[in-house]
């Protein structure tokens, strides 16, 4: 995404004046380049490769630290993400559990596997090491509620009943 | 020192006007939560207006003319298996009552609030403790002794009020006050305070090496590790949640005993409510002086920022972390020189990890031989173990070092879920092992762990029983140090891929008896030849589950047949025609419905479409559901 070609939209404009204004606020900090990837990343919802250019050059360091950087986290992303998340607990308790059926059960539910969106970007899968709710386990997190005490049954359940809500607000 | 400074004592600013007729008092924590806990506060607002009866008050600031009440939320209350937990206090004519109700829904709430608020009658059946007499709950509580959890689960951790009326920052007046800051390393050291992340180091001993170090530029650092990574890990999480400014203080005065004037909190991004409730706190403590610059007019000055990881196990090691905290890949790097010499931007530097922390003012205040006093041989004190998997009662326990893994598992965790047989509890997480039931008279404390080639680590404890697979959870914890691995050094970054491999080859049933020489000759190597404590630990699940259950790695390549049926491609199901009664519920449940079959006759499971989730058998009420 490059900047210029966006401008004139008000939604991407204000993407712009949020980006510009986290650029200035760690412009010249020692040790920035974590918080202005999560930054960025919260305005855009991933990291294009326009953006990432501009952090490297706000941190003072070169693009080559910036990516090997974000591909080091798990928590970044090069390629955009869908609106919702929908987190399957891979912890030990959820582990043993029952979690990767439940896993199983979600991404046969949408189509999709874990890492990937639905065609229409409204959901994403991933897979994540201990939400730390291990008293309620399997837990699957919608967006940021939890649930928990899930079988691969409820979890479709609970799934479809995020989706209702989600679709039947209009997205 | 105090004799020559007028330090100004911390106290509440709103002391509560009045003590409400009635308290109602709601676990908020991530677990609560994930049960509904939030919907239950808001049910018991509104069945307190509909009521008539009571007005809902915040105790701080409103009156109360009548009747009044007051609904807060507060961290974790221990017992997860019963969330959402609600405690319910009523004061009527100078007595007051006590009692937690558990499963809590908001439906409950009108009927708590009309027979037990209102009429004074205690609902039996939703029961989980009362003082007014025995439940099936009170051995959960009665083994435990709350120093580190002291505060968490009862009072609000967005409230500093309620933590300044439970003795909330009287230890870091009492250092600042009193005491130099060599008699605040000696306390600590005499306390015999280990580091309760997972290495057991001496943390006073850690304090006075910091304390020691001569900083080129006079700067240093105080770390908290909040990148509490294990999986099935969730004490530090339950800490920071439900009582942060304790481990705020605790910062302050380990900052003021190294002589270090700022602090990082480093908090994994997967702890959201963890990170609010920190930000909360800290602003409340720097705007009445008790963090930031001249605390308590004293001349001593810290400041303390939040860093939110970004996703990285290996930043819980503590050069990794200061890597991370530089902005640069958390990446370990060799030690020495140890971060009490060299540390963050190559200053001396301390880290200690959050419950840690949290115990510290516990320990100012009752003195280094009340802590002392409990525990066991080399590990005094307490230590919170969080108790998952296949255990009745969930959830986080605060016991005295030495209590046995039977007197935790059992006594506390009520034992294994539906009757099954215990299999193996992992201490340690990836760094640890699963220990078998004849090791469950063990005291727990640092050695005698150590000993059975687990750890105590940072407190998980996950039971699992005998519908899990012993291989399958090494190649669990394999598989995520195998992710998790920094890829720096190589016999971490080959050594564990190379292990996964042959337990996947094993897990589907390709494995050979070689397999398993092979398996712990790498093992060795990575345990011997990694570079920091992830790689070098990272064989531990492998090694102790061929210790303990070498058989059933056997099994797997001779046989191939796993015991538990949990590894897929070993397992088939099948229904016994002369068992089944044709009622169809194995039918409704299956996922795939690869079962078919009409009702009152004989159901049979198609091979190519079962995915062998087990759920028909678990489901079967007449034992038809074969597992072979």
């Amino acid at each position: 995404m490059t900047m210029d070609a966006v401008a004139g939209d008000p939604v991407e404009s204000e993407l712009e004046t949020r980006f510009t204004e986290l650029l200035d606020h760690y412009r010249g900090e020692v040790g920035a380049l974590v918080p202005l990837l999560q930054g960025a990343q919260a305005i855009f919802g991933y990291l294009p490769q326009g953006v990432m250019a501009r952090v490297a050059e706000a941190a003072g360091e070169p693009l080559s630290k910036a990516l090997g950087v974000a591909t080091f986290y798990s928590q970044f992303r090069l390629h955009p993400h869908a609106k919702h998340t929908i987190r399957c607990c891979h912890g030990t308790a959820c582990h043993v559990s029952g979690a990767p059926l439940i896993s199983q059960e979600i991404e046969r539910h949408l189509g999709i596997h874990a890492g990937e969106n639905t065609e229409d970007m409204l959901y994403t899968i991933e897979e994540v090491h201990c939400v730390g709710a291990c008293g309620m386990a399997p837990v699957v997190m919608l967006d940021d509620r939890a649930h928990g005490k899930l079988t691969p049954d409820k979890a479709v359940q609970v799934v479809k009943a995020f989706q209702t809500v989600v679709e039947g607000s209009g997205e | 020192m105090a004799s020559e400074r007028s330090l100004i004592k911390p106290s509440p600013r709103n002391p509560r006007r009045v003590v409400p007729d009635v308290e109602v008092r709601i676990c908020l924590g991530t677990g609560g939560v994930a049960a509904g806990s939030r919907e239950v506060l808001k049910a018991f607002e509104e069945g307190f207006a509909a009521s008539g009866v009571y007005a809902v008050i915040r105790p701080r600031e409103d009156g109360c003319d009548g009747e009044c009440a007051s609904v807060t939320g507060t961290g974790c209350k221990g017992l997860c298996a019963m969330d959402p937990l609600v405690e319910v206090i009523t004061r009527r004519d100078g007595t007051e009552r006590k009692v937690m109700y558990g499963l809590v829904t908001p439906a409950m709430a009108g009927e708590i609030i009309e027979r037990h608020i209102i009429g004074g009658e205690i609902i039996e059946k939703w029961l989980v403790r009362t003082d007014e007499g025995p439940t099936e709950y009170d051995s959960f509580y009665e083994a435990q002794e709350k120093l580190a959890l002291r505060h968490v689960g009862v009072i609000d951790p967005e409230d500093i009020d309620d933590y300044l009326e439970a003795d909330g920052y009287q230890a870091l007046y009492r250092v600042l006050a009193e005491m130099t800051p060599a008699e605040v390393v000696d306390e600590i050291k005499g306390s015999g305070l280990r580091g309760r992340g997972g290495a057991g180091f001496s943390t006073g001993l850690k304090w006075q090496f910091a304390a020691d170090a001569v900083s080129p530029d006079g700067a240093k650092y105080f770390i908290c590790n909040g990148d509490e990574g294990d999986p099935g890990a969730f004490m530090d999480c339950s800490v920071l949640e439900g009582d942060p400014h304790a481990v705020f203080e605790g910062m302050a005065i380990g900052a003021y005993a190294i002589g270090a004037s700022v602090g990082y909190v480093y908090v994994r991004a997967e702890y959201p409510l963890a990170l609010r409730r920190l930000k909360i706190a800290r602003a409340a403590a720097e705007e009445r002086g008790l963090l930031g610059d001249d605390i308590m007019g004293s001349g001593f000055s810290f400041h303390v920022k939040i860093k939110e990881g970004a996703g990285a196990f290996v930043c819980g090691e503590e050069t990794a972390l200061m890597m991370s905290i530089e902005g640069d890949r958390g990446m370990p790097r060799l030690r020495p020189p140890f971060p009490a010499e060299s540390g963050l931007w190559k200053r001396p530097t301390n880290i200690n990890n959050v419950e840690t922390l949290s115990v510290v003012p516990w320990i100012i205040l009752n003195g280094a031989d009340a802590f002392a006093a409990r525990g066991y041989e080399k590990s005094k004190g307490t230590k919170v173990f969080a108790l998952a998997g296949k255990v009745n009662r969930t959830g986080l326990a605060e016991v005295p070092m030495g209590k046995t893994l039977r007197e935790v598992i059992y006594d506390i965790g009520g034992g294994v879920k539906k009757g099954k047989a215990f299999k193996a509890v992992q201490m340690g997480g990836p760094s640890g092992g699963c220990l078998p039931a004849s090791l469950l008279d063990l005291p727990v404390d640092y050695e005698t762990i150590n000993e059975t080639g687990a750890i105590v680590g940072s407190g998980g404890m996950i039971v699992i029983d005998e519908d899990n697979c012993i291989v399958d959870t090494a190649r669990y914890f394999l598989r995520f140090t195998q992710q998790e691995s920094c890829g720096k050094c190589p016999p971490c970054r080959i050594g564990t891929k190379r292990m996964l491999e042959i337990l996947d080859k094993i897990c589907e049933g390709r494995g050979t008896p070689e397999d398993i020489e092979r398996l712990s000759a790498i093992a060795e190597q990575v345990r011997s030849g990694s570079l920091c404590a992830l790689g070098g630990t990272a064989p531990n699940p492998v090694l102790t589950a061929l210790k303990y259950f070498r058989e059933e790695f056997e099994e797997h390549v001779v046989e191939h047949k796993c015991r538990a049926g949990a590894c897929e491609a070993l397992t088939t199901y099948t229904i016994d025609p002369e068992a089944c009664t044709g009622c169809r519920a194995c039918v409704r449940v299956c996922p795939v419905q690869a079962i078919t079959g009409e009702r009152k006759e004989v159901h049979v499971i198609d091979q190519e479409l079962c995915i062998k989730c087990g759920a028909c058998f678990e489901k079967c009420r007449f034992d038809a559901v074969r597992r072979s």
